[in-house]
């Protein structure tokens, strides 16, 4: 077990430095680079400096380099000393913006993804062991329009029908009056009714996808002798489905956890934009516009990084769970 | 069964028919009986239709601004006026505003209705990019009447006609991606099912890679170097490769799986040490077994694409107006207020769910026909 | 056998069938895959089952089990079992999830699945499952059901048991597989032990192994046993009786020796006759039994195997189903012309 972990970890390294030399390209990719978008920020300010400290400035940075000697030089400095680099448009360090929302996006993310298990995992096994009841069709059909729906027309509609049947302000995670306020009960019960939407929207996507798997997976299983066999030893039904099938089923399903996390970054991105939560989301597709590209590349770089270590886990996991996998 | 005289039974022609059948005439039986992917087919097969011939099927053109009919409500064509039965027409919409709060509200004048015809002339287009013509599906003939099957935008534009403009980007990038991707999956995926060792290795790490990268903010990044500057149509190409590029992996998993199961099987080792060339053996006989499946495949990427497409310009990074895509569309829904004015905004969302459903259901219908052996 | 009354069980009887139907709603119509099937198992006897695929063998033992498919129709029949001398239960009577079925499964029956490779679960160790049953059934913790695990492990003949407890199935060849499910179905001391095709997955030389092991096993508990099979050789060797299937009916029923050296079934002894033996004639083309076994929608009037038959007479056999003729000496045939068929041409 060990090995194996091991080894999954020095597997992981490489894929983090392609991750982060892609994250480094996306942010040289748009025309002219942080001189000039710097040049252009004061001339908006109504400052001007010449081509010549223009130059000036990108010899200091050492902007003229190779691509490969400034990656080497960024991502040192990540790694080293946690230094992202400038944001222009804040006028700040890119560190001291992205924690506390990535922080949040990560909350939301864990939520919405125990959330989609805990729908997912109950209703595949239930649509499976009674295939073709009035229940099973109402799943699959939600399971349809899960997959078809895109998140952020659900988000839409939810916010809509909060606003105009239950009079709800969803919008943002807090209400005004309580954003500087100090963590009372009250607040956290206003975080909770802001919070179930951006949770609702993310888990039904994911979990209308996860259902139709966990469903496939456990008719596959289901069919199978070990489970006559655990029939044979006196177990009741629910010891056999739940102790048997479901626990070969869960197995895929864990081996996904790490693509589940990327799904639910990109869910969250366009979630959080027209929920106007204080995550990621919003804060990267600003960066993007504005072409602040130190700011979106470190965004794309963390969440990237989580992601590759979210697959870690559930290889790890899938391995913890799977004898086959462990001892192969 | 049926028993000649001689008492030895004979198959039934039907029985006959289902052994001599071609594998595509196999497929398709089987894709018959999915009721529900046949109907897909045919909803999408007219929805594209309809997309084709936009600018002849709607109304209007998508650019026409009518500053008099802003936010105005869908139109029900109706066939009863006073009780009676008559040709198909609409009421006319009477404008007020509201002293109080400004704001603008439509009525219907029941007691005038407007006959809806058949082939009016309106504004000029050229049809197909070909012919100058300003003949309109349908239309009415009074001049300060319009008829807004799904109501209008803050402009006054007509909703349906910029659906089915929209549905002609939105869709089409949906099927270019794929074809990019389709090229970039077969390719890759067939190189490394064919050639497998530290190729397949390599390819295999890639295709992990970019699973393993969220699809949206990768989507958003590269997509906003895009300068703002440049064509609509240019940039409209571009976001269908930058789509595709990320699509590619799952069709080329479908293929390098089929390439290695197809490898060992019999008839491929006859080719072989019947001395075909590995072109041959690749492109006669491995590639044919696995159409079908290549076929489903894409029909399941179309909708993740247009899924694509639409959170992009959503989000205000992919595609940019005056471009009209379904995308682009609903970022005039994105908020509440004007759902809750106007919630004939939301309209290219519904299109986009029953376009993606479709696909779905089509792609589903096709992989359960794709092996017309199996079972 | 038909009887309508019901007369109790002698006293050495362990389980009677009486006139067992299973049927198959499936969406192509009913399939009658067991029709009328009656036969006993008294304690500690091998009762050896032969039948083609397909002939209601493996359906009729999973209805003693009460493991039938969701879509099976228990039809009719008695179905009676006596673990204990003072203690009969009615079986039919019980339903699928009932807590006296539960007991008994696992309990006093135990099971041998065919295929060694996917009936153990493949993500639990073979410790684990067999815990699970000890501790169900035997109320006992965990270590002691342990303990009782490593013991079974043991008698199964499983080199290091206190290892192989914590292995999993797939670290383990295709008999060591079997031994293991012997291991879990005996777990309990059942008295009576159901193996269906247990040696079919398995080459010749771990076969014999597993049925030098099933012997010894049941001459060390003493538990009866059904041993479904379709290959007469494997019969021989373990069975004391021997009941003979066709399409869902018990078409013969004897001793090993009255089966083997006066079978009174033309189609046992065709099944027969389709075994090559050493000391034959050499140069002759083994016998194969004409035609198909038909599908299980279109079965033949009369008795079933006339279609088949050599010894078909068109008339009789082919409009009336005939009735079961008892021998001395337990043997009992379903057949017209039981006892006048011509001497077999060895």
């Amino acid at each position: 077990m060990a090995g194996f972990i091991f080894r999954r970890i020095l597997w992981a390294i490489p894929t983090l430095i392609v991750v982060s030399f892609i994250s480094f390209v996306i942010i040289q990719l748009p025309p002219g680079d942080y001189v000039t978008a710097y040049a252009a920020q004061l001339r908006h300010s109504g400052d001007y400096i010449s081509l010549e400290q223009e130059a000036l400035l990108r010899a200091q940075m050492g902007l003229n380099d190779p691509m490969i000697v400034q990656y080497w030089r960024w991502i040192t400095n990540i790694v080293l000393y946690g230094n992202f680099g400038h944001s222009l448009e804040w006028n700040a360090p890119v560190s001291s913006l992205i924690w506390d929302r990535l922080g949040l996006t990560l909350a939301i993310s864990t939520l919405s993804m125990l959330f989609t298990w805990a729908i997912a995992i109950p209703v595949g096994v239930y649509a499976a062991t009674r295939q073709y009841s009035v229940l099973d069709y109402v799943f699959t059909i939600f399971g349809f329009l899960g997959k078809g729906v895109p998140d952020f027309l659900l988000a839409l509609i939810l916010m809509w029908m909060a606003f105009a049947w239950l009079n709800m302000d969803v919008g943002g995670l807090l209400s005004p009056r309580y954003q500087n306020a100090p963590w009372t009960i009250d607040k956290v019960i206003n975080l909770l009714s802001h919070l179930w939407i951006p949770v609702v929207v993310l888990a039904t996507g994911g979990a209308a996808g996860l259902l139709r798997v966990m469903r496939a997976n456990m008719l596959d299983e289901l069919g199978k002798p070990y489970v006559e066999t655990a029939y044979a030893q006196g177990l009741s039904e629910r010891q056999v489905v739940w102790g048997y099938p479901v626990r070969v089923a869960l197995n895929p399903f864990i081996s996904t956890v790490g693509w589940a996390l990327p799904a639910l970054f990109s869910g969250d991105v366009i979630t959080a934009v027209v929920l106007n939560l204080p995550t990621t989301g919003p804060l990267l597709l600003q960066a993007l516009k504005m072409q602040d590209m130190y700011l979106a590349g470190s965004f794309i770089l963390i969440l990237s990084v989580f992601t590759v270590i979210g697959t870690l886990i559930s290889d790890i996991l899938l391995a913890w769970s799977d004898p086959r996998i462990r001892y192969s | 069964m049926a028993v000649d005289p001689i008492g030895i039974p004979v198959k039934s022609s039907r029985e006959e028919e289902l052994y001599t059948a071609k594998p595509w005439t196999l497929i398709w039986w089987r894709f018959r009986q999915h009721k529900l992917a046949v109907a897909s087919l045919i909803f999408l097969v007219l929805t594209c239709l309809s997309a084709l011939f936009a600018d002849f099927i709607s109304p209007y053109t998508p650019g026409s601004i009518d500053r008099l009919n802003t936010f105005a409500p869908p139109r029900a064509i109706r066939v009863i006026h006073d009780g009676q039965l008559r040709m198909p027409f609409i009421y006319a919409l009477a404008r007020t505003r509201d002293a109080d709060t400004a704001r603008v509200t439509y009525e219907e004048d029941t007691s005038r209705p407007i006959a809806v015809h058949l082939l009016v002339r309106g504004e000029r287009y050229r049809l197909l990019g070909l012919f100058e013509t300003d003949l309109h599906l349908f239309g009415v003939d009074d001049p300060r009447q319009r008829i807004n099957l799904l109501g209008t935008d803050a402009l006054g534009r007509d909703m349906f006609t910029r659906l089915l403009y929209g549905g002609r980007i939105t869709l089409s990038a949906g099927l270019i991606g794929v074809a990019f991707s389709f090229i970039l999956g077969l390719a890759l995926g067939a190189i490394s099912g064919y050639y497998g060792g530290w190729l397949d290795v390599g390819i295999q790490r890639l295709m992990e890679f970019i699973r393993s990268v969220p699809t949206i903010p990768l989507w958003m990044g590269l997509a906003a170097a895009l300068p703002i500057v440049w064509d609509p149509l240019f940039v409209y190409v571009l976001i269908t490769i930058i789509l595709s590029l990320i699509g590619w992996t799952h069709l080329a998993r479908v293929v390098r799986g089929r390439f290695f199961s197809l490898k060992t099987e019999d008839y491929v080792l006859a080719a072989r040490l019947s001395g075909a060339s590995e072109y041959r053996i690749v492109t006669k006989h491995m590639l044919p077994a696995m159409t079908s499946y290549i076929i489903a495949a894409m029909t399941l990427a179309v909708p993740e694409m247009i899924l694509g497409e639409t959170a992009l310009s959503f989000l205000g990074l992919g595609l940019r107006p005056p471009v009209v895509s379904w995308g682009v569309l609903l970022q005039d829904a994105q908020n509440l207020r004007s759902i809750s004015l106007a919630p004939w905004l939301l309209s290219p969302g519904v299109a986009v769910v029953l376009v993606v459903l479709a696909f779905n259901f089509l792609g589903d219908g096709l992989r359960d026909a794709a092996d017309p052996y199996g079972r | 056998m038909k009887t309508t009354t019901i007369q109790p069980m002698p006293p050495e009887r362990l389980l009677e069938l009486d006139n067992v139907h299973v049927h198959f709603t499936m969406r192509e119509g009913l399939v009658k895959a067991v029709n009328g099937v009656s036969y006993h198992v008294n304690r500690g006897e091998v009762l050896g089952i032969v039948g083609e695929s397909g002939s209601g063998k493996s359906v009729t033992a999973r209805s003693i089990m009460k493991l039938l498919a969701r879509n099976a129709i228990e039809a009719e029949g008695r179905i009676r079992f006596r673990p204990k001398p003072e203690s009969e239960i009615d079986i039919s009577a019980l339903s699928r999830q009932s807590r006296e079925m539960r007991a008994l499964r696992g309990g006093s029956i135990g099971m041998i699945f065919q295929e060694p490779m996917t009936a153990l679960s493949p993500v639990h160790s073979i410790g684990t499952q067999i815990m699970r049953t000890v501790m169900l059934h035997r109320g006992v913790g965990k270590q002691a059901a342990r303990q009782r695990a490593i013991e079974l492990l043991e008698r199964v003949q499983l080199p290091k048991p206190a290892e192989m407890v914590d292995r999993y199935p797939h670290q383990l060849s295709g008999g060591m597989r079997q031994r293991a499910m012997i291991a879990l179905a005996l777990s309990c001391d059942p008295s009576l032990l159901i193996a269906d095709e247990p040696t079919t997955a398995l080459d010749v030389t771990t076969e014999a192994q597993i049925l030098e092991l099933l012997k010894s096993l049941q001459e060390e508990m003493g538990m009866a046993i059904i041993f479904i099979t379709h290959n007469f050789g494997v019969v021989a060797d373990i069975a004391d009786r021997v009941a003979v299937m066709y399409l869902g009916r018990v078409v013969e029923t004897g001793s090993v020796d009255d089966i083997f050296y006066r079978p009174g079934h033309p189609y046992t002894r065709a099944l027969l006759q389709s075994i090559p033996k050493l000391g034959q004639a050499p140069m002759r083309r083994l016998r194969t039994i004409p035609g198909m076994v038909p599908d299980p929608f279109n079965i033949p009037e009369g008795c079933v195997f006339n279609p088949r038959c050599a010894h078909a007479v068109l008339g009789t056999c082919n409009v009336e189903a005939p009735s079961v003729v008892s021998f001395p000496g337990e043997q009992s045939v379903r057949c017209h012309f039981a006892g006048q068929l011509p001497e077999e041409v060895q």
